[in-house]
């Protein structure tokens, strides 16, 4: 397995009260696959992102990436083996070449090849020098996505990122996910609000609902037949929204 | 000045409570405080000073130094409080300017090595330090505040905590030591300089005072760029965990 949650529970203080916001969550994700997480907007979604990749650490339970606890792990060398992108694709001060390098210069190193780059994710090499933070919404998450690509990861997670865009952006960007996932056999955890695409790209599909993993399917099923009632009230609800 | 002067003076004090009284802006009691706070601050240290002075050994002046950083890092340590040993940060930092200045001043022989000289210089180098320090966390809270998703942005692609911080710090430092600069910028065109004033009231030829004035700027530069600088290096690794995460609410108070 290349992602394994066992028993994972986060709390965080708000307001000096301890808020649950993970309450035991078990699931898995095999090498090379796509699941993709559901749930209402604070049910926990993007924390399971953050706890993956160690930008923050479960309270209790054990989550495996790669076959070692995330805790065995070197913290900068899982950072680079989990890839994540937000759904604001921030930009640091500077130019897109700078952006696009980021990884490598954290690393003292440079980029080789930053064309190569540009042309996989469908950005003009002539926007190299442009100020990063200048670029369109979809150029962003473009380059965004190229960036998280030069630390090579195996696991990639999203976080809800076609949200911000326009639909035809959104489409674009999809396409170049899954074309990341065929090309380097990526596993992708992928957080979505748009349970269309969250049919159409996964493999494996979770609902998530105040901190708990309410149901785990193959995607087919989980949209077919959901088990939960809870899963079935979601998907009605959302597809009565349209 | 005679005591009597002094009596004098409470004349603007009574035209300062006349004035807000007349004019309802509810500072009668402020100005008494304030007014009184200064008469005994300013008296208890007058006694230490002559005390100190006339001790004449280095360790009064060692003990006097001491107890004047302490306060000012005690001061300047409540505006991070929930940051671990952000109070010994502060007072390692003011420590390391005061030794650095004074190592300079007396080992070069610019200034001679009297408690008078030494104490006079400190108090202005401490309490721009406790400045600096002051609006050093505050920047860097804010900075933190708005610039929170490049941090973690930096963290996320493998970086180290200290790639993660440092242009968030670098902007810090910089506009903490921003005023000190601007401030010097209109020196003596406005306002004489405190210290000047006293020393030309004192009897001293106005170009001596000045030298020593320009002395007094020099050190106060210096001391306000080593002030923001150790600080933010000593500071900013509490600010992360050992799991290299940017620990939320470090300057709230819980
Ligand atoms: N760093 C944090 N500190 C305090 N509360 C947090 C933090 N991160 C998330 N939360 C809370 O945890 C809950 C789940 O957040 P999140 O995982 O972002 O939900 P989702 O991505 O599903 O919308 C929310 O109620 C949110 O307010
Ligand atoms: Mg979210």
């Amino acid at each position: 397995m290349e992602i394994e949650l066992k028993n994972i529970h986060k709390s965080f203080i708000n307001q000096g009260e301890r808020v649950s916001v993970l309450k035991g969550i078990n699931g898995e994700a095999e090498k090379g696959e796509i699941l993709t997480i559901i749930g209402p907007s604070g049910s926990g979604k993007s924390t399971i992102l953050s706890l993956c990749n160690l930008l923050q650490t479960p309270d209790d339970g054990e989550l495996y990436v790669g076959g070692k606890e995330i805790r065995d792990w070197d913290v900068r060398q899982l950072r680079r083996y989990v890839g994540i992108a937000f759904q604001s694709g921030p930009m640091m001060k500077g130019t897109v070449l700078e952006n696009l390098s980021l990884p490598m210069q954290l690393q003292g190193r440079t980029l080789d090849n930053p064309q190569t780059y540009m042309n996989y994710v469908g950005l003009s090499e002539e926007l190299l020098n442009r100020e990063a933070k200048e670029l369109s919404g979809g150029q962003r998450q473009r380059l965004s996505l190229a960036r998280t690509l030069v630390n090579q990861p195996s696991v990639l997670l999203l976080d809800e990122v076609t949200s911000a865009l326009d639909s035809k952006a959104a489409q674009e960007i999809e396409a170049l996910i899954l074309s990341i996932n065929k090309d380097h056999n990526t596993t992708i955890l992928w957080v979505t609000h748009d349970l269309a695409q969250a049919e159409r790209v996964g493999d494996q599909t979770w609902f998530i609902m105040d901190g708990q993993l309410v149901e785990a399917a193959t995607t087919k099923q989980f949209f077919s037949e959901p088990k939960d009632q809870r899963t079935k009230e979601f998907l009605n609800r959302s597809r009565d929204k349209k | 000045m005679s005591l009597l002067a002094i009596i004098l003076s409470f004349i603007f004090v009574i035209l300062a409570l006349v004035l807000s009284t007349a004019f309802k802006l509810g500072l009668g009691k402020d100005i008494i405080i304030t007014c009184v706070r200064a008469t005994i601050q300013l008296l208890v240290v007058g006694y230490i000073l002559n005390a100190v002075f006339g001790f004449d050994h280095p360790l009064g002046i060692i003990l006097m130094l001491l107890v004047m950083i302490l306060v000012a890092a005690q001061n300047a340590a409540k505006r991070g409080r929930n940051i671990p040993f952000v109070f010994w940060k502060i007072f390692i930092t003011i420590s390391i300017v005061e030794i650095v200045t004074q190592g300079f001043l007396l080992g070069l022989k610019i200034v001679p090595a009297t408690p008078q000289y030494i104490i006079s210089i400190s108090g202005m180098i401490i309490g721009n330090s406790m400045i600096i320090a002051n609006l050093f966390l505050n920047r860097l809270q804010a900075e933190i505040d708005l610039r929170k998703e490049e941090i973690l942005l930096v963290l996320s692609l493998g970086g180290s905590v200290k790639q993660s911080i440092f242009p968030i710090l670098k902007n810090s430092i910089r506009a903490s030591l921003i005023p000190t600069i601007e401030g010097q910028k209109t020196i003596g065109l406005v306002q004489l300089p405190g210290m000047m004033t006293g020393q030309i009231i004192a009897g001293a030829d106005p170009i001596q005072a000045v030298k020593f004035q320009l002395l007094i700027v020099f050190l106060i530069m210096a001391a306000a760029s080593l002030t923001a600088i150790i600080l933010g290096f000593l500071l900013y690794p509490s600010l992360f965990n050992k799991e290299q995460q940017l620990v939320p609410n470090r300057f709230l108070s819980p």
